[in-house]
């Protein structure tokens, strides 16, 4: 039990540090994805359509065994695990922070212009508040996703929940056949609960924002 | 629809004398356009626009859609640039450089088509943005001014009320007196009551006709020729970014110069017929 919830715990910093580290760069991209200039964004959307398409495991695998193996460089499994998650979530929430402000309409921004607030004060007190209730919905919804997908982590032997959960099953197996279902069963529970209240957290939200 | 239902408004005579007579023409100048030219990319849309807007007169401009009634209103204050041509602010030349739009911004008001008050904020807070954050006024006394307009659109227990709960007529208002708040000389309005259901426009109408008799200055685009008729000191009818007439409401009406005025009108009479 107590080594379930260091799995937990392992479990939820990564979650937390990849999606921390998204909004933190993908603020700035999908502020670019935004922007005017046709060529960036549309590096942006490859980039984004690429990291998509590319499995999440499959990533994982390039860059802790090929990487090294290639430039002799020993990455923790733990960095390239974050580091991963990150390249992944900053390309989705890049892709939220654009599309939270280009459906903004026009006229907000040119009514408050029209009050007499210079375009700083504009996108302070009338676009990024808006902004960001678009944006929260998505940010939470990409935080279960990335709750969900953390069991990848596994297979670079990070013991996480769901490689702990494996290891007492082996121990525990021996004496008793039903341990899988008792351990993986309370495993699936775990992640209910955890990701359960996040995303009805995020429904409030947008009923109360509209 | 609504034709018959403003040709009722009736100004009394007694405020309309008080507004109109003492020769408008002899008041100060408030906006003052010369040669307007703006076009977007290729596209000429304003051909050379001269126009002058007295202290406490009502300007109502009217013309075909696409004429660039919208693009002129956003020209005189700024929110589009021109290509060539001058305004003036109170004998005050902005079309130089340096002008600090934002000021100007204060003393022309602007109320838009779509309802464009700020989802985000409530009534109360939408008025009090500009104020405080641009005119850096107090927060008692703005909202002391608030309050006073909101009650007299009728709005005062709205105060608290956020966008989405109020009807189209209702955010019209709003935006109306939000503008109002921030204390501007003039007024522009770009068919503020486009976009509502027939049962709202008339009390959208209704307050700006009060604003009139109060002798509040005014430049109005509308497509509700009785109302046009009601408020306006002068009527500018434009085509294909000319002006192309310049006339008091009677004659305009009842004597249009130009056969592209009367074609203009006719098509309200041809509708106004159909729908009885
Ligand atoms: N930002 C813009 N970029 C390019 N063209 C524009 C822009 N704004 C307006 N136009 C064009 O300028 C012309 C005049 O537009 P404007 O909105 O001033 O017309 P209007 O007289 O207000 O018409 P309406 O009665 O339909 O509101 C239209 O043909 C329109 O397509
Ligand atoms: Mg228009």
């Amino acid at each position: 039990m107590a080594r379930l919830m260091e799995g937990l715990w392992i479990t939820v910093w990564i979650s937390m540090l990849s999606v921390g580290l998204s909004v933190l760069f993908g603020i700035p991209f999908g502020l670019l994805m935004a922007a005017k200039t046709r060529v960036v964004a549309k590096l942006m959307r490859i980039y984004l359509e690429f990291i998509r398409v590319m499995p999440i495991l499959v990533m994982l695998f390039l860059f802790y065994y090929s990487l090294s193996r290639v430039f002799g460089i020993n990455l923790s499994a733990y960095f390239v695990s974050v580091l991963v998650f990150t390249i992944w979530g900053a390309a989705e929430m890049a892709d939220l922070v654009r599309a939270s402000v280009t459906s903004l309409p026009a006229h907000q921004w040119e009514s408050g212009r029209a009050l007499g607030l210079s375009s700083l004060q504009v996108s302070l007190f009338i676009i990024v508040p808006q902004a960001i209730r678009r944006l929260l919905p998505g940010v939470i919804n990409l935080t279960t996703r990335m709750i969900k997908t953390t069991p990848f982590v596994f297979f670079i032997n990070i013991p996480d929940l769901m490689k702990v959960g494996q290891q007492i099953v082996e121990v525990a197996g021996m004496r008793n056949h039903l341990a899988s279902v008792w351990v993986y069963g309370f495993i699936f529970f775990i992640y209910f609960i955890i990701c359960y209240p996040i995303s009805l957290f995020s429904r409030y939200l947008e009923g109360r924002w509209q | 629809m609504s034709e018959t239902m403003i040709e009722n408004i009736n100004l009394s005579k007694q405020e309309e004398e008080q507004r109109e007579k003492p020769s408008l023409e002899d008041r100060p100048i408030v906006i003052c356009a010369r040669d307007i030219v703006k076009s977007f990319g290729e596209r000429l849309i304003l051909k050379g626009i001269s126009v002058n807007v007295h202290h406490g007169e009502v300007l109502v401009v009217i013309g075909p859609s696409g004429c660039g009634k919208s693009t002129l209103l956003r020209c005189l204050n700024g929110l589009e640039p021109i290509d060539s041509g001058e305004i003036e602010l109170d004998g005050e030349l902005l079309t130089k450089p340096g002008t600090n739009w934002n000021l100007v911004r204060q003393k022309i008001g602007m109320v838009f088509q779509n309802y464009e008050l700020f989802p985000h904020l409530n009534v109360m807070d939408n008025i009090l943005l500009g104020p405080i954050k641009v005119q850096k006024r107090k927060k008692t006394e703005a909202k002391q001014k608030a309050s006073a307009w909101l009650e007299r659109v009728g709005l005062l227990d709205r105060a608290d009320s956020y966008p989405r709960e109020l009807s189209g007529g209702q955010k019209q208002r709003v935006a109306i007196v939000r503008a109002l708040t921030m204390a501007p000389e003039v007024m522009l309005f770009d068919e503020v009551t486009a976009s509502l259901d027939p049962e709202m426009v008339r009390e959208v109408l209704d307050v700006m006709l009060s604003l009139a008799s109060q002798g509040l200055t005014m430049v109005i685009v509308t497509h509700e020729m009785g109302f046009a008729k009601a408020v306006a000191d002068k009527i500018i009818f434009m085509d294909e970014g000319h002006i192309v007439e310049n006339a008091p409401p009677d004659v305009f009406f009842n004597n249009p110069e130009t056969s592209r005025a009367k074609k203009f009108l006719n098509m309200f009479e041809f509708k106004g017929i159909k729908k009885v």
